[in-house]
């Protein structure tokens, strides 16, 4: 059964403009086959899989579907021949309940008969689930058996997973583990888009490795140590942040970012509201805050960048001046910065081009923008000090943000904050979606902006990075903040336990 | 099915022909229109949109005829002033995603508080008195757009229902003001305010002409505008609140007072479009004042790509659409109702070209194909 082909690509090409996406992908996947795609963020993953499922089509080449040639012009198409997907962002509407989202997807039968067969399915993979279950009330991973539960109940022959770990505590991508595993043993095979190598030499016996949109190996993972897949990965070495001393606590060190007892309730039905959230960050440190995604990081956010205000002025304050009633522009004005997670649309204007978008959280400094009047002789000298200091690379001298990749992007709204010379940075995901060496430039940056003497505050759901750049680690969990860890006393097993809900006192004991 | 799918890179030379293609195809098909209601097409097109140019082109290059084809030119231009202040207003708000759909209503306000003004105030220098009426009709058009943006930014009302109901309030409130209370006396039971006097009348700057000195107002205020968007924190705040608000908030600008910046600006310009125009054509206050600007002006705005400066452009093809009109109501006996449909099928072919431009249509077969 191992031995039969499933699908293969041959040739693929996708361009994006001038920009190849993928070129000249073939993979191979056999019937029940756990089968690996891996590669840094950028690297074509996504790409391959979305034209697999229909979602946008190749420039060239072909798919073979069970020996024959296909073209899969739609999702729906995908779907009909045996391929389900279960994304990275899930597509559930949150104020129906489990059995009529699953109800949406297919074709039309008796709700009492649905919630039977989900029933059904999620007791023989070990998917807990109750069907009458508003969706909103699930957590991000019992969310996510929804989808995959959608998937099964149509009886796919090849399922594709992106990234299903990075939204799950380490307890529960166990549980999806098992699921996986069955699923294979009945001959079903798997998809499993992932840049965490440890998981994927655990669960697959092939991997193909993408670099810059080709295939750069394919091999079988549990053959292959971590190094060498890592490398075959990234290409050349990595660069790895370096700092000295992390989690050497200074007791002198002055905090210059306070939170004290902010609460806040959701702006939405299926909002989170912060509850009773302080911490402190001192001079000369980098604090991460860790979670899974949708536990009030955006809330946090959005309080201390001062897009939504606090009820009280002392809630935040930036060194020594009361913040949590001001709005953005008189929080930089106290020598704050931000950068938030998503760098189109709210970091950056994409239609703008780079000089305009420093306005964008320069316009308080009279230099730029003086009288109401904005300075572009200077905006496209600071838009061209960031890209100098920061590496942004582009094709013009001064082009729109939309054009840059996701790396230089980011690279240019993080540099454009910390040449600001900030006393408190804020910064959320700052490295999500960034090629490797984007990554590493923007790590150092945040370790050197630390050393210089302001404080660091990071969110982010990647524990590596959070390792890799923190002195001291917090826990977001349900819009509630875990105290804070030195780095040196935790580890991802501990944060695991954290960010699945379990109290100070158990992580300690 | 059909899908609209975005084009990998719109074409830049295609989004700036955008509105010639559209004139282009406007008179296509207003070419078959005029052949289907049994008039020689060419020769009505020409009467409708060339012959007005024809005589705008005579009359700048022919010096010693000029008092001959004046007529069409300072009637052209008479018509844009109106069309061009309310449209440079439009394009600041439509950029901040804020549809103002109610200048109409604004316009009629305009001319309603001016009026008040001009019906009760002293005869004085004109110096004094117009600054006055001009800023009344400013206020007028600033409180009807306040309506919306309180009902916008207080309970998220929609904005282009509110004013478009309101424009209706608005003509209502003038008709039952010049048959009550502001009826002259005099008028032998018509609906019609007394007459200003000339104290509140907008200046004429070409004697012989009705074209007044709203011209010179119109390309002050249209410049004006284009340096704010350029230049200003304003201008960019208004832009980026449009583009992407989030971004906006991120850097600190209010969603809430860009709404009200935007709506009181082009509110006042609709005002004022409305104060000048009863002024400078009309001299007194009557229920039909031309109140249907408030809407062509949106043509204006998109014609003249969202920005103040091209809407002067817009304005004047509007405008000489609105002469040809008449030209072809006495020439061709064609009724006036045919110039509102070729400004329709202008405004349709206008957004058909600036979405085709930026998306493709594709045909969707829902079957699984074969290679």
């Amino acid at each position: 059964m191992g031995e039969t082909v499933l699908f293969q690509a041959t040739g693929v090409h996708k361009l994006f403009g001038d920009f190849a996406a993928n070129s000249d992908v073939s993979m191979t996947i056999r019937a029940g086959e756990k089968h690996a795609l891996l590669g840094e963020n950028g690297a074509g993953k996504s790409t391959l899989v979305k034209m697999m499922y229909g979602v946008m089509q190749p420039t060239s080449g072909t798919f073979h579907w069970r020996g024959e040639a296909v073209s899969i012009t739609r999702p729906a198409v995908a779907r009909s021949m045996g391929i389900g997907m279960v994304f990275q962002h899930f597509s559930v509407f949150d104020a129906l309940s489990v059995a009529e989202n699953i109800a949406l997807a297919l074709p039309p039968e008796p709700m009492r008969e649905l919630s039977a067969r989900i029933a059904e399915i999620s007791s023989a993979y070990g998917l807990a689930i109750d069907p009458d279950r508003a969706v909103h009330t699930l957590s991000v991973g019992e969310k996510q058996r929804v989808e995959i539960i959608r998937c099964l109940l149509q009886s796919p022959r090849l399922l594709i997973m992106d990234e299903p770990t990075s939204v799950l505590t380490p307890q529960e991508a166990e549980v999806l583990f098992a699921t996986l595993e069955t699923l294979s043993a009945e001959g079903c095979a798997i998809l499993y888009i992932s840049h965490k190598l440890e998981e994927v030499r655990a669960l697959c016996e092939t991997a193909t490795i993408l670099r810059h949109g080709k295939v750069v190996a394919t091999c079988d993972p549990r053959e292959t140590t971590a190094r060498e897949l890592a490398e075959l990965m990234v290409g050349d070495q990595i660069a790895w942040v370096e700092r000295e001393g992390a989690g050497a606590l200074n007791d002198q060190a002055k905090a210059r970012l306070q939170v004290s007892s902010l609460s806040l309730p959701a702006e939405t039905e299926f909002g989170v509201s912060l509850k009773d959230l302080s911490l402190e960050v001192n001079a000369g440190e980098v604090v991460g805050i860790a979670g899974i995604a949708g536990e009030g990081q955006t809330e946090l956010m959005q309080a201390l960048m001062g897009e939504r205000l606090a009820p009280d002025a002392e809630a935040i304050r930036f060194d020594d001046a009361a913040a949590g009633r001001l709005g953005p522009t008189r929080r930089r004005a106290l020598g704050a910065a931000f950068v938030p997670e998503e760098r189109h649309g709210h970091a950056a204007v994409s239609e703008l081009t780079l000089a305009e978008n420093v306005v964008l959280t320069h316009h308080g400094n009279t230099e730029v923008a003086g009288g109401g009047w904005i300075n572009f002789a200077r905006t496209a000298e600071w838009a061209k000090r960031i890209r100098d200091a920061f590496d942004v690379r582009a094709g013009t001298e001064n082009p729109i943000a939309g054009s840059l990749s996701g790396g230089n992007l980011q690279k240019f709204v993080v540099g454009r904050e910390i040449l600001r010379e900030p006393g408190v940075l804020i910064v959320s995901q700052p490295t999500w979606g960034v090629d490797a060496g984007a990554a590493s430039t923007i790590r150092q940056a945040l370790i050197d902006l630390a050393a210089s003497g302001a404080a660091v505050l990071v969110v982010s759901q990647d524990l590596e990075e959070i390792f890799s750049i923190s002195d001291r680690i917090a826990v977001i969990h349900q819009g509630r903040m875990s105290r804070l860890y030195p780095v040196t006393e935790m580890t991802p097993e501990r944060v695991g336990l954290l960010m699945a809900g379990a109290e100070d006192r158990e992580v300690a004991a | 099915m059909i899908v609209l799918e975005p084009r990998q890179q719109p074409s830049r030379l295609l989004s700036i022909l955008s509105p010639v293609i559209a004139i282009s195809l406007m008179l296509i098909a207003g070419g078959v229109l005029l052949m289907a209601m049994g008039r020689p097409p060419l020769e009505s097109l020409y009467v409708y949109f060339f012959q007005p140019i024809d005589e705008f082109w005579l009359y700048l290059t022919r010096p010693d005829e000029r008092a001959m084809w004046i007529y069409t030119p300072s009637e052209v231009l008479v018509k844009a002033i109106p069309l061009a202040l309310i449209g440079a207003g439009l394009t600041i708000c439509f950029r901040a995603n804020v549809w103002n759909i109610g200048a109409a209503g604004q316009y009629t306000l305009g001319a309603v508080f001016g009026g008040a003004v001009a019906l009760y105030g002293p005869d004085l220098s004109i110096w004094l008195t117009l600054p006055v009426y001009l800023a009344a009709g400013v206020l007028g058009g600033m409180l009807w757009a306040a309506i919306p943006a309180l009902l916008r930014t207080r309970f998220n009302a929609n904005e282009i229902l509110v004013g478009l109901m309101l424009t209706y309030v608005a003509a209502l409130l003038l008709d039952w003001l010049v048959r009550g209370v502001w009826k002259s006396p005099t008028s032998f039971g018509f609906p019609v305010s007394a007459d200003f006097s000339d104290s509140y009348l907008m200046p004429v700057l070409v004697s012989g002409t009705r074209l007044h000195l709203g011209l010179v107002i119109a390309i002050v205020v249209a410049i004006a505008l284009a340096v704010m968007m350029a230049k200003t924190i304003r201008g960019y705040s208004v832009r980026v609140i449009g583009m992407a608000p989030r971004a906006g908030a991120f850097a600190g600008f209010s969603q809430d007072r860009t709404i009200w910046f935007v709506l009181l600006l082009s509110g006042g310009l609709a005002g004022l479009a409305g104060a000048i125009e009863v002024s400078a054509t009309i001299g007194k206050l009557q229920p039909e004042i031309s109140a249907g600007y408030g809407f062509t002006a949106i043509i204006v705005a998109f014609l003249g790509r969202l920005n103040p400066v091209g809407a002067l452009l817009g304005a004047l093809v509007l405008a000489i659409s609105y002469i040809g009109g008449e030209n072809a109501q006495i020439m061709l006996k064609l009724p006036k109702n045919v110039t509102g449909i070729f400004q329709g099928m202008l405004l349709f072919f206008l957004l058909a070209c600036d979405t085709l431009i930026r998306y493709r249509i594709r045909w969707d077969t829902g079957a699984p194909r074969v290679a």
